[in-house]
């Protein structure tokens, strides 16, 4: 069906944001992607938290790699400018983008196959410069595109459609990203909208590099028994450790929390994520024990689900190297160019 | 071998253990002689290495200006016993050796056919130093004294020059203003003229105004001016100097005075793919940006070349060149990237190169680079090489333009789109090959999706025969475009039935072998390529001439190869000369190589 275009109608019932347009006008084009793919709930949850910031749809840049997961960029904020790179090689792509222009929002979208082989460099690199950017990897523990091979997130003992049994030890991008420094790191599913829409605003909104791996099932190759990233394996092994809310500056608080069981976290803007633990020993801005957390649990063949870890204070890209509140691509020539004076002055030292 | 030795026209080579304050030892020497206004140029061969191994320093000077690597030695300072053997092999019969007679000599390393002198270097510097690393400094520092003195340079100028020099560290100058005349009052003292020749006061056009840079700092200056504002790099020799020096000049130019914020980015990428991904995406989204690597670096970034091709998007690459293949030899010098940086990348990709010869070129051709990869769309590579980068070359003060404005393409704004229905990234209107492109951000009308796979000229996601072929043959029609744009090459002609073609920094030896060829009655008329893709020019000139000498500075002919691919070259006129061992090109080997073919074609 994706041959049809979209047919351009709106319901005048439809909500309006704070700028008066619709849902729609933050959807992209028709989805080629197989019935049922977990990539395609996760690009509807992108339009939703998109819509919902009230953020321009032409203020985005949203780049990809190669995969499935990269196709989805067609596929949300139409009038945006896309970018699908090279196998592995967004994180690059899109840390040059956003030294270019740092007033735009960055959604960079990954799977597990383009960031944790070829891509596993870039992808550790750009969280420890601290790009201001969301990162999604849409995590379904296979190589789709290319039919089914085992990825990097295949857990040990899972088998493919096959039969064959992966051996090679798990890489969580949980994990890896405490490990490098990334300053917001979230896991969600993508059947479970309720929780991935707050982080996708929060993780827009965050200042620096917002990484969310997210559980997105493939229908065609690992939706199987044996498969650990199935829709009925996620249900089950999910673990809900910390629920977030997303509130714009403009909004009071409203919902009542118990004593200790909240905790806001301010962004620069003024708006507010607010963090429900629903397990009471989680802690989301102490780094070690979240990475504890998540190691002991995934020993248990738990999935452990919501905004792991938040550091607000910490400077991205652009902070780190005192750059200009212009961004580069608008700075005029006039101001660049250091005249012939200076060259003189310049080469006076070379005689 | 270029003729014997006379005032103002000689060759200096150090040879030192690296790691040991010699270069600026060296350095003071050639720009004393630089002072008087002598054409001179300094190349360092150095080791792969921090800290222990030989290093040599070559200065050549000539009054007529010839400055290529001469390929003799007239007076050889040899600082470094491990090598002291193929040093003192190395001299020019009748040349000059000086050592550190502190130490005796073995008897073995005698030559009867050259003058050595012993100077008690280390015994004069543990009398006169206190501190062990003042003693291994300036023990070179009073080598340069005894050269003054052989040379009869002005103490002046050189005493001038460390003042300059040391203004900020007066407790340093006292020690060399000491060591120079250590060295010096030795000479005089103990020597009574052992060189026939001098190095004497000249005037002459450009005295007073040539300056005295390297090719890497003047195409990072270059970048400045050109307005480049994002940089991306991975460390590699030997082009990270060129980053260092944009990195010095932005700090002294690009500071907001206001705000003390840097109008200019830099990011040390995690390796060279990285850094072409960071390129690519700043120009994307409206910045000039660029990347400075090696042979290698390329090879690395060549899957993001073909992208920058495909997709249509600026990039500025110096390719620093240096020996390969694989690792090589990083601190010597080829020009073996020809074909791996014009054919950069799988598929059909053709990229824009430029040819700089020296600094001066190096410092206005970041601009032309700049210019035409935003004006075409596409990645531009600046095929420059060790020996310029690297080594101090002389040339003419450099000089800016100020009603430059830099060549942004066709990039539609925010007005212009408000006008549109709709814009399609790919549609060429003007029929030059080049689609007018929007930056993000500026207005939804302007959105598209940019691709590496099969795209039509809506932008589209294509896997239809015909729409992808529209696409690559208008990359085609850019090509041709880009012919009229890049630099044209420099021909001197005088009608003669043989011509030379050469390249890049091979250009001092081929004008000087030209030169010697004329005086022996043998005419040659020389044009120098400066960019692919070649224009009508160069085929002109490969059409009115009977013999072509190609002359590069690598193995497999690659410019003579690229030209057969391009052009029309009749194989059985053109004979190839390549230099290709690491060491910049002699006119010599210029000169031997086209009288052996002249001998041949006479005994056919």
């Amino acid at each position: 069906m994706s041959f049809m275009k979209k047919p351009k109608v709106r319901h005048p019932g439809l909500p309006v944001n704070d700028l008066g347009l619709t849902a729609r006008d933050y959807e992209g084009g028709m989805s080629t992607l197989c019935a049922g793919c977990g990539h395609d709930s996760i690009t509807s949850a992108l339009v939703q938290a998109a819509h919902e910031l009230s953020i321009p749809p032409h203020g985005f840049a949203k780049l990809s790699g190669i995969g499935c997961s990269s196709k989805t960029p067609a596929y949300f904020l139409g009038a945006s400018h896309g970018l699908n790179s090279c196998h592995g090689r967004m994180p690059s792509v899109a840390t040059g983008a956003n030294a270019a222009n740092r007033d735009l929002y960055y959604v960079g979208v990954s799977g597990d196959g383009d960031s944790l082989s070829i891509g596993f460099g870039q992808f550790a690199h750009a969280m420890r410069r601290n790009v201001n950017m969301i990162y999604l990897v849409e995590n379904n523990g296979v190589y789709g595109l290319t039919k089914g091979q085992f990825s990097a997130s295949a857990d040990v003992g899972s088998t493919a459609k096959k039969g064959d049994a992966n051996m090679q030890p798990p890489i969580d991008p949980c994990q890896a990203a405490l490990t490098l420094g990334a300053t917001f790191v979230a896991r969600s599913f993508s059947g479970d909208k309720e929780q991935l829409v707050p982080l996708l605003k929060a993780g827009l909104m965050h200042n620096g590099f917002g990484m969310i791996d997210i559980i997105s099932p493939c229908v065609t190759f690992n939706d199987h028994v044996g498969s650990t990233k199935s829709y009925e394996y996620s249900r089950q092994h999910f673990h809900k450790a910390i629920q977030a809310d997303f509130v714009p500056p403009s909004t009071e608080i409203k919902a009542q929390y118990a004593d200790g069981e909240a905790m806001p976290v301010e962004l620069h803007d003024g708006s507010k994520i607010v963090l429900r633990k629903v397990d009471d020993a989680y802690d989301p801005t102490d780094k070690a024990a979240a990475a504890a957390y998540l190691r002991d649990r995934q020993a248990l063949g738990e999935i452990t689900t919501g905004l792991l870890y938040i550091d607000e204070a910490q400077p991205e890209m652009h902070d780190l190297a005192g750059s200009s509140e212009v961004p580069m691509s608008k700075i005029p020539y006039d101001v660049l160019n250091p005249g012939s004076d200076m060259l003189k002055k310049i080469q006076s030292r070379m005689r | 071998m270029s003729t014997k030795p006379s005032n103002n026209n000689f060759t200096i080579k150090i040879a030192n253990v690296n790691g040991t304050g010699s270069a600026s030892a060296n350095g003071l020497l050639m720009k004393s002689l630089f002072r008087l206004g002598l054409p001179v140029v300094g190349k360092n061969y150095f080791p792969s290495n921090i800290q222990g191994l030989p290093t040599w320093y070559e200065i050549r000077v000539s009054e007529k200006g010839y400055l290529a690597r001469s390929g003799r030695v007239d007076v050889m300072v040899a600082m470094n016993a491990e090598t002291y053997q193929q040093d003192l092999d190395g001299v020019a019969p009748g040349g000059i050796l000086i050592y550190d007679s502190t130490w005796p000599r073995h008897k073995m390393l005698a030559r009867e056919d050259i003058t050595i002198i012993g100077v008690p270097l280390s015994k004069m510097c543990n009398e006169n130093f206190p501190s062990a690393r003042a003693r291994i400094l300036m023990k070179n520092v009073v080598y340069v004294g005894v050269v003054a003195a052989l040379l009869d340079i002005d103490l002046d100028i050189i005493r001038g020059l460390l003042n300059e020099t040391f203004a900020k560290k007066v407790s340093l100058l006292d020690g060399n203003q000491l060591a120079i005349d250590l060295g010096y009052n030795y000479a005089k003292e103990h020597f009574e003229c052992p060189l026939p020749y001098t190095a004497s006061v000249i005037e002459r056009e450009g005295k007073g105004s040539d300056i005295m840079i390297d090719g890497n700092t003047a195409s990072g200056l270059g970048s400045v001016y050109a307005g480049a504002t994002v940089c991306a790099w991975y460390p590699i020799t030997p082009s990270t100097s060129l980053i260092e020096g944009y990195k010095q000049y932005c700090e002294v130019t690009r500071k907001d005075p206001e705000t003390g914020k840097n109008n200019y980015c830099i990011v040390q990428a995690e390796d060279e793919l990285a850094a072409m991904g960071m390129v690519l995406g700043a120009s994307w989204n409206g910045a000039r940006a660029f990347t400075s690597t090696s042979g290698p670096g390329v090879s690395l970034m060549s899957e993001f070349l073909g992208y920058g091709y495909f997709s249509e998007i600026p990039a500025v690459l110096f390719n620093v060149q240096r020996c390969g293949p694989s690792t090589g030899m990083p601190t010597r010098t080829q020009q073996s990237d020809i074909l791996s940086s014009a054919y950069a990348s799988h598929g059909d990709t053709k990229h824009v190169c430029l040819f700089p010869a020296d600094p001066e070129e190096c410092f206005y051709m970041a601009a032309d680079a700049f210019d035409l990869a935003e004006h075409l769309q596409t990645p531009v590579l600046v095929l420059s090489d060790l020996d310029i980068g690297m080594n101090d070359w002389m040339c003419p003060e450099l000089k800016w333009d100020e009603s430059y404005q830099p060549d942004r393409g066709e990039v539609l704004t925010k007005e212009q789109l408000e006008e549109m229905d709709v814009f399609h990234r790919y549609v060429d209107a003007s029929g030059d090959g080049v689609a007018p492109r929007t930056l993000p951000g500026t207005h939804p009308t302007g959105a598209y999706f940019t691709r590496g796979s099969g795209h039509n000229m809506y932008g589209a996601y294509t896997e239809d025969a015909g729409e992808y072929q529209q696409v690559v043959d208008r990359l085609l029609v850019k090509w041709d475009t880009a012919k009229t744009l890049v630099p044209k090459p420099v021909v001197e002609s005088d009608n003669a039935s043989i011509g030379f073609i050469s390249i890049g920094s091979c250009d001092h030896a081929v004008r000087e072998a030209r030169d010697e060829l004329a005086a022996a009655g043998i005419a040659a008329d020389y044009m120098r390529v400066r960019a692919f893709p070649f224009d009508q020019d160069v085929q002109d000139f490969i059409d009115a001439h009977d013999r072509l000498y190609i002359i590069e500075q690598n193995r497999d002919a690659q410019l003579k190869s690229l030209m057969r691919l391009e052009l029309s070259l009749d194989d059985s006129k053109s004979h190839s000369i390549l230099h290709y061992n690491g060491l910049p090109m002699t006119a010599g080997f210029v000169v031997d190589a086209v009288n052996e073919d002249l001998a041949r074609g006479k005994a056919a």
